[in-house]
Order: structure tokens, then sequence, then C-alpha cells
């Protein structure tokens, strides 16, 4: 049986060397189906090379982690928008 | 709070069956919340890495990570974290991790607690740090889905803090006295023990992947709103 998924939670670690706030509190939109939530919420499947976030409606891919010694590296071939939680539009710093 | 900070074993103790508490000392280590979780990173004489995710089982103390491990059989971490780790074992660790799965004090309001197995865990941060509280009269309750009773994880603590409610459910084997035969979580578990929807309770599902799914759409069923529930899952077959 493979393993099941996880959800956005795990992805806070992976993606914190990127935003200054916590990624996991970004809402998304997604480009095939339109469901919009916060990236908490979203399918993740762990693979060795990375993460895969996927839609929790239509099952689309939202979002590819990739956590190389270089650097972090995302690609997001689902997200229509990723709009910052509360308050994310000031400067400096950001939420608590 | 993105970076690995170097993290020392300095405590270890039984907690259930198959797991225990495993006490780091992580200097650098600040700010955490109740419900976040770290990343903890074990790196092999070979150099080879594994890396998982841990909650937080006690929040408050800066520079100090309490973590408590459940054992899962033929896994490639949990089996040393919980039979082999000893005080001055030396790991990664990174976070405090998580902005959604969270309770803070001044929250307010009603807190309905649902978890599967060591998906406790973060539940018990977030009711030790309601009693920690001295400014929070939100009333927690907490419906706890173990295995059998030596499975339940801080038990005799989780019976008598101040402000909660605790049930256990059992789905193998329930104690000699208990009047509901072992089984999974229902709808009936769920109207007889958690709040009421019209309490309006925030709530809190943590567990195996399995179990957060099939005790989340329990609660929609009972008339929760949806989107006052909040999932964390940690994996699973
Ligand atoms: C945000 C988050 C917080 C977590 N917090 C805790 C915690 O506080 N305490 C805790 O004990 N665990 C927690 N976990 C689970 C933990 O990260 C590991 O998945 C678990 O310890 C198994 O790791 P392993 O290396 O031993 O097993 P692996 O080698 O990763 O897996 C071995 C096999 O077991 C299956 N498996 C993996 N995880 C589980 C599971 N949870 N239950 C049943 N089968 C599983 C896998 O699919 C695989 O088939 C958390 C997970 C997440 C995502
Ligand atoms: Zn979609």
């Amino acid at each position: 049986m493979d393993p099941a998924p996880l959800d956005g939670n795990s992805l806070a670690g992976p993606l914190a060397g990127l935003f200054a706030t916590d990624v996991t509190l970004v809402t998304g939109r997604c480009a095939h189906c339109g469901d919009v939530s916060v990236l908490a919420a979203c399918v993740v499947y762990r693979h060795p090379m990375g993460a895969v976030a996927r839609c929790r409606a239509c099952t689309a891919v939202l979002l590819v982690v990739v956590e190389h010694p270089a650097g972090t590296r995302v690609g997001m071939p689902g997200l229509a928008w990723w709009q910052g939680p509360a308050g994310s539009t000031r400067t400096g710093a950001v939420g608590d | 709070m993105s970076s690995w900070h170097a993290a020392q074993v300095v405590r270890t103790e039984p907690l259930a069956a198959s797991a225990r508490v495993l006490t780091l000392a992580v200097p650098g280590f600040a700010g955490a919340l109740a419900g976040q979780h770290v990343d903890v990173r074990l790196t092999a004489p070979d150099g080879y890495q594994a890396v998982r995710s841990y909650s937080l089982a006690r929040v408050g103390r800066d520079e100090v990570v309490e973590l408590a491990v459940d054992e899962v059989r033929g896994g490639e971490v949990s089996p040393y974290l919980v039979h082999e780790a000893r005080p001055g074992d030396r790991m990664e660790v990174r976070g405090p991790l998580g902005g959604y799965f969270v309770w803070r004090p001044h929250d307010g309001g009603a807190v309905q607690l649902v978890a599967g197995g060591s998906g406790i865990v973060p539940l018990a941060a977030m009711a030790r740090a309601r009693a920690a509280a001295p400014t929070s009269d939100a009333p927690f309750r907490l419906l706890a889905a173990v295995r059998t009773p030596a499975d339940a994880f801080f038990a005799k603590e989780l019976d008598s803090t101040e402000g909660l409610t605790t049930t256990w459910l059992y789905s193998r084997e329930a104690p000699p006295a208990s009047t509901r035969p072992p089984g999974r979580l229902t709808l009936d578990d769920v109207t007889a023990h958690a709040f009421a929807p019209d309490v309006g309770a925030r709530v809190y599902v943590c567990g195996p992947t399995g179990f957060v799914e099939a005790a989340a759409a329990l609660l929609v069923d009972a008339g929760h709103d949806a989107a006052r529930i909040r999932t964390e899952r940690f994996g699973g077959v």
C-alpha cells in the first residue's frame, strides 16, 4: 500500500527558508478547479526527491517543493494566485 | 526559525506501550505555540539523512523541545527515537513550525480536541498551554481514540487537567469497567462526548491520516461547521 498523504502543515519546515511568514496560512486558488483554501489544508505526498502538494478538491498538482543543498526550489504549476494572511501587506515584520 | 538548530537529547522517559518522551536541549529555539511541530533531522555516520516531523508536547520553555514519539514498526526513524536514542545523542531540529494548527491563550471560546493515537501530542500541548494560562477560562474537551489503555499518552495528567474534560475511546481493547465495546470512532461517540455544534467550539483533529479524515467527516455529520474544524495529518498506510 502507498503511504497515506500528509497535509500542508508538513510544508512549514521545507518552506521556512523561503518566506518571512508562515506559509501554511497563505490562501491559494487552484488554477484547475477554482477551489480556494489555506496551504495547510492541501494534500501532500512526500517523495524522496521532495514534496508534492495537491488540491484537496480536484487533486491537481498545486505546488512542488524540492530541498536541495544549494537551496530550496518551489514550482507552482497549479496555483492561480497566492494571498498572504491578514497583515502581510505591511512592510517589515509580519504577523507574530 | 528556518535553519537547523543543533539539538542534544537530555532525557528520555517511558510514556506508553510503544512510546516515549524525549527532551532535547536546543540552543536558539524559542517562541513556540501550542500545536506547532518541529522537523527532526538525523544523520548517519555515512552521511545519510532522514527528516521527520514531530509535534511539541509542551510549549513555554525556550531552548527545550519535548517530543512524544510512538513507534511505527519497521519505520526508519521512530524505532530509533523510542528504543535507542539516549542522553548525549545529537540531532538537528528545525522550528517551531506551523501557524495553522495552533491554539493561542487569547483565542478564547470553547475548544474541542479530537485525537487518534499519537495525534494527541499537539492537543496535549494545547491543554497544557490552557492550564498554564491563568487568564484562560475556555472550556476544553478531548476525545482521544487509542488502541488499548496501555497506549494512552499522558492519561493521568489529561484526566485531571483543570478546565479539560477527557474521554478515552478504545479501538482494540477497553478497560473491564468500560460499557462501550472496543471499536472505531462513531457518530454516537461524537454526539455523546463532543461539544454540541451550537456551542460553536473551535475543533482540532489530529492523528493518522485515515483517522483524521474519518473523524472530520463524523464531526460534519454531527453538525459541526467545517470552517471551524482544523486538521493535521500524521501519515500512515
Ligand atoms: C506535522 C506532523 C507531526 C507529527 N507529530 C508526531 C508526534 O508528535 N509523534 C509521533 O509519534 N509521530 C508524529 N508524526 C509522525 C512522524 O513524522 C513519522 O511519520 C513517524 O514517526 C513514522 O516515521 P518512521 O521513520 O518511523 O516511519 P517511516 O520509515 O517513515 O514509515 C514506515 C512505514 O510506516 C508508515 N507510517 C508512517 N507514519 C505513520 C504513522 N504516523 N502511523 C502509522 N503508519 C505510519 C509509512 O507509510 C511506511 O509504510 C508527525 C507527522 C507530521 C506530518
Ligand atoms: Zn482543484
